[in-house]
C-alpha cells in the first residue's frame, strides 16, 4: 500500500504499516517463522486504517480527492472500458490535452467518453495545464458530444478539475461563453449522459460537462461551487481557513445527495481511491464478463442508424431518459429535471406570505 | 468557538473593481462607496473622472456622467424605470425567499442586511412589462445585493421568469450584474442554478423566442457562464467589467500583470463575445428596435 506519499492524516497507519513490510522481509532473509508477532500487527493496522477512514474530516477528504495517485480519467477509462479511441480537437483553435474525449465500447455498444486529465508527474501535468481545461477544452467535448448525440451514443462524462483555467488568453477565448453554452447544450441533447465526479468537482469548470441524466460521484469526491481556499479567501480573506470552509460549504458526496444533487455515491476501498483503482473501477470479474458480452454483440450499434434527432427519439429504452417534451433533465433541471428543480429549489427556497 | 467569533467580526465581502480600464487619471475604487453608487447626498463623485456632480443632474442622466460618460451601477428598480414605459412593470414571483441550507456561518444576517439596505428580497427583480409599447418579460439584477450573486432563489426567479415566457411567447430581456457570479453562501446548490437557468434557456431557443442579454456592470463567474452570456443579442454597457474568472484571482494565479482593459466591455466585443455596446441613454430604443426587428410589437 505505500504509495509514496502520505497525507498527515495517514502518518500513523503508513508508519505501521512500513514496520510490518520491515519484519516480513526481515523474517524472509532469516528464514524465520514471525506469523505469530506480525498477525496482530496487521490487525492493528486494519483497525487503524479504518478508525482513521471512516472519521475523515471534509478537509481530510478533499486531501484524498487530490491524491497525487488518485486514477486520472485515462486509468479509469482503462479499467472500465474497451479499446478506447482518443478523439482530437475543437475544429476551432486548439486541440486541449487537459480535456480527453473519444469512442470507446462498454456493455457492447459504442459510447462516448470524456473528461479532464490530470498529469501524473511535473512533466505530463505541465503538458496537460494540471487538467485545468482552456475554453477549446470545453469546446471541444461539445463538439464530441453533439457527435454523440448524431449518432445515438451515450455519453459518459467523468470530472475531475480544481475549475476552469483562470488566464488571460481563456477569458480572450470566452470562457465563461464555452460553459454556458455546454450547459444548455447538454441539457438539450437527445442522447443519455451519465457524469460521475472523480476527484474534483470545481465549480463552473466541472458543472461545464456536468449536466447529466445521471449525476454520481466517487465517495470522496467533492463538487462545489467553489474551492475551500477560494471560498476562505474571499470570505475571511485567509485561504489557510480552507477546512473550515471545506466543512461550511458541505460539499461532500453524501451532502449531495441529500441536496438532491446527485444520485449516488461510488465507493471507494478503504482509504481512498488511489489504493486500488481497479477495485474503484468496478470487481475484475465483472470486467471480463463485460469483455465477453463486447465480443459477442459488438456489431449492435450499427444495427441503430441515426437517431439524430431530439424529435425522433429512437429505441424505448432512449426514450425513457429523453423527456416527452424534448426536454433533458440535467443535474438540477430538466423533464424529471421539473422534479429535482423543485426539489433543488424547495430545499433552499421558500414561499412565504 | 473562538472560531464562531472569528467568522462573526468579519467585515464586509470584497469589492470587485472594474478593469485598469478606467480613464487615465481617473484612479477610484478605493473609496468609492461599497453598497451603493447612487448616493443619497446633494454631490456625487464620479468613479471615472473625479469630478463632482450635482445627484439630481446625474439622475436625470440616467446617473451617467455627464463629463466623462461614466455608467455608474444602478439598483434594479432604477433599471425598471428607465427602461420601461411608465407603471407598465408588474412583478413576478416576488414571494421566494431565500434560505440558509447549508447553515452557512453568517449567512442569514448577511442576507437580511442585504434585504434591509437594498430594499429588495433578492438579487433580482423579475417581471413582465412594456418597452415603447412592446409586452416583454424582464429580469434586472441588483449589484448591489450580495453583489449581485445568484443563489437559489436568484436562480428560480430567473427560471421561472424563462418558462414564464415560454408560456406566454413574450420575448425576454434580461440585465445581468453579478459581480459575485454563483453564491458560496448556498454552495453546490448555487452552481446548480447555472445548469438549471441554461437548460431553461435551451427549450426558450428551441421555441424561437428572443432573449436578449444585457451585461452592466459587474457580470462575473456563474452568472456570466451561466443566463448572462447565452442571449441570441448579448449588449454590453460602457466601462463594464465583465469575465468568468475575476482579475484578481487571474492575476495571482499567474503572476502576470492583466493587460489594460482586461476583460471590458470593449475587451469582450473585441472578443466576438458581445454583439454591441451601448451608451444607456439609448439602451432603451435599442431593445425596442431589436425586438421590433423579431416582429414583437407588430413589427416595422
Amino acid at each position: 500500500m505505500g504509495n509514496g506519499y502520505t497525507l498527515e492524516f495517514e502518518k500513523k497507519l503508513v508508519e505501521l504499516e512500513k514496520k510490518i513490510e520491515e519484519l516480513k522481509r526481515y523474517a524472509e532473509e532469516k528464514g524465520l517463522d514471525m506469523a505469530e508477532e506480525i498477525a496482530p500487527l496487521e490487525r492493528r493496522a486494519g483497525e487503524l486504517a479504518r478508525e482513521i477512514y471512516t472519521n475523515l474530516e471534509p478537509w481530510q477528504r478533499v486531501l484524498i480527492a487530490r491524491h497525487p495517485k488518485r486514477p486520472t480519467f485515462l486509468e479509469l477509462v482503462s479499467f472500465i472500458f474497451q479499446d478506447f479511441l482518443e478523439l482530437h480537437g475543437d475544429r476551432n483553435f486548439r486541440d486541449d490535452p487537459a480535456m480527453v474525449g473519444g469512442l470507446a465500447w462498454l456493455e457492447g455498444r459504442t459510447v462516448t467518453v470524456i473528461g479532464e486529465q490530470k498529469g501524473r508527474d511535473t512533466k505530463e501535468n505541465i503538458a496537460r495545464n494540471f487538467g485545468l481545461p482552456h475554453p477549446e477544452g470545453y469546446r471541444k467535448a461539445l463538439r464530441l458530444m453533439q457527435q454523440a448525440a448524431k449518432f445515438g451514443r451515450p455519453i459518459i462524462s467523468f470530472i475531475d478539475v480544481v475549475g476552469a483555467y483562470p488566464g488571460i488568453e481563456a477569458e480572450e477565448r470566452g470562457q465563461g461563453e464555452a460553459i454556458a453554452r455546454n450547459l444548455r447544450e447538454m441539457s438539450l441533447l437527445p442522447v443519455p449522459i451519465i457524469a460521475v465526479i472523480t476527484g474534483e468537482g470545481g465549480s463552473g469548470g466541472a458543472l461545464a460537462t456536468g449536466v447529466g441524466d445521471r449525476v454520481y460521484m466517487l465517495e470522496h469526491a467533492y463538487y462545489s461551487v467553489i474551492s475551500p481556499e477560494g471560498c476562505a479567501s474571499i470570505l475571511w480573506k485567509d485561504a489557510t481557513k480552507a477546512p473550515e470552509a471545506a466543512k461550511a460549504l458541505k460539499f461532500n458526496a453524501e451532502d449531495l445527495l441529500a441536496f438532491g444533487v446527485i444520485d449516488g455515491i461510488i465507493p471507494e476501498p478503504l482509504g481512498g481511491a488511489h489504493r486500488d483503482p481497479a477495485q474503484t473501477a468496478g470487481p475484475s470479474a465483472s470486467r471480463k464478463r463485460r469483455q465477453r458480452a463486447a465480443r459477442s454483440v459488438s456489431k449492435a450499434p450499427t444495427t441503430q442508424p441515426r437517431r439524430v434527432s431530439a424529435t425522433s427519439s429512437g429505441s424505448p429504452s432512449r426514450a425513457k431518459m429523453v423527456a416527452p417534451s424534448g426536454s433533458k433533465r440535467s443535474a438540477s433541471a430538466g423533464s424529471t429535471g421539473q422534479r429535482r428543480r423543485r426539489k433543488g429549489s424547495s430545499s433552499s427556497a421558500t414561499t412565504k406570505r | 468557538m473562538p472560531l464562531k467569533e472569528l467568522f462573526k467580526t468579519k467585515p464586509k465581502y470584497v469589492t470587485i473593481k472594474p478593469p485598469s480600464s478606467t480613464p487615465p487619471g481617473g484612479v477610484e475604487t478605493v473609496e468609492r462607496p461599497e453598497r451603493k453608487e447612487i448616493p443619497d447626498g446633494l454631490w456625487t463623485k464620479c468613479g471615472g473622472c473625479g469630478q463632482t456632480i450635482y445627484t439630481k443632474e446625474l439622475a436625470k442622466n440616467l446617473f451617467v456622467c455627464p463629463r466623462c460618460d461614466h455608467h455608474f451601477r444602478i439598483g434594479a428598480r432604477e433599471r425598471i424605470n428607465q427602461l420601461l414605459d411608465e407603471g407598465s412593470f408588474s412583478e413576478l414571483f416576488a414571494d421566494l425567499r431565500s434560505v440558509d441550507p447549508l447553515g452557512f456561518p453568517d449567512y442569514p444576517a448577511k442576507l437580511k442586511r442585504a434585504q434591509q439596505e437594498s430594499g429588495l428580497s433578492e438579487a433580482i427583480l423579475v417581471g413582465t412589462g412594456r418597452l415603447e409599447g412592446i409586452p416583454l418579460g424582464i429580469g434586472v439584477m441588483d449589484a448591489n445585493f450580495m453583489m449581485g450573486s445568484m443563489g437559489s432563489v436568484v436562480g428560480e426567479k430567473v427560471t421561472r421568469l424563462i418558462e414564464y415566457c415560454l408560456e406566454t411567447r413574450l420575448p425576454l430581456v434580461i440585465v445581468a450584474a453579478g459581480g459575485g457570479g454563483a453564491r458560496m453562501q448556498e454552495g453546490i446548490l448555487s452552481l446548480m442554478q447555472m445548469a438549471k437557468t441554461s437548460a431553461a434557456l435551451g427549450r426558450l431557443g428551441l421555441a424561437g423566442i428572443l432573449y436578449i442579454s444585457v451585461l452592466t456592470d459587474p457580470t462575473m463567474g456563474g452568472v456570466f457562464a451561466s443566463f448572462a452570456t447565452l442571449g441570441d443579442i448579448i449588449i454590453c454597457e460602457p466601462g463594464a467589467l465583465l469575465g468568468f474568472t475575476g482579475p484578481r484571482v487571474i492575476q495571482q494565479t499567474i503572476r502576470q500583470t492583466l493587460p489594460p482593459g482586461f476583460q471590458s466591455s470593449q475587451f469582450q466585443l473585441e472578443h466576438g463575445l458581445a454583439d454591441m455596446i451601448v451608451h444607456r441613454r439609448d439602451l432603451r430604443p435599442t431593445l425596442a428596435r431589436l425586438l421590433r426587428f423579431h416582429y414583437y410589437g407588430g413589427g416595422s
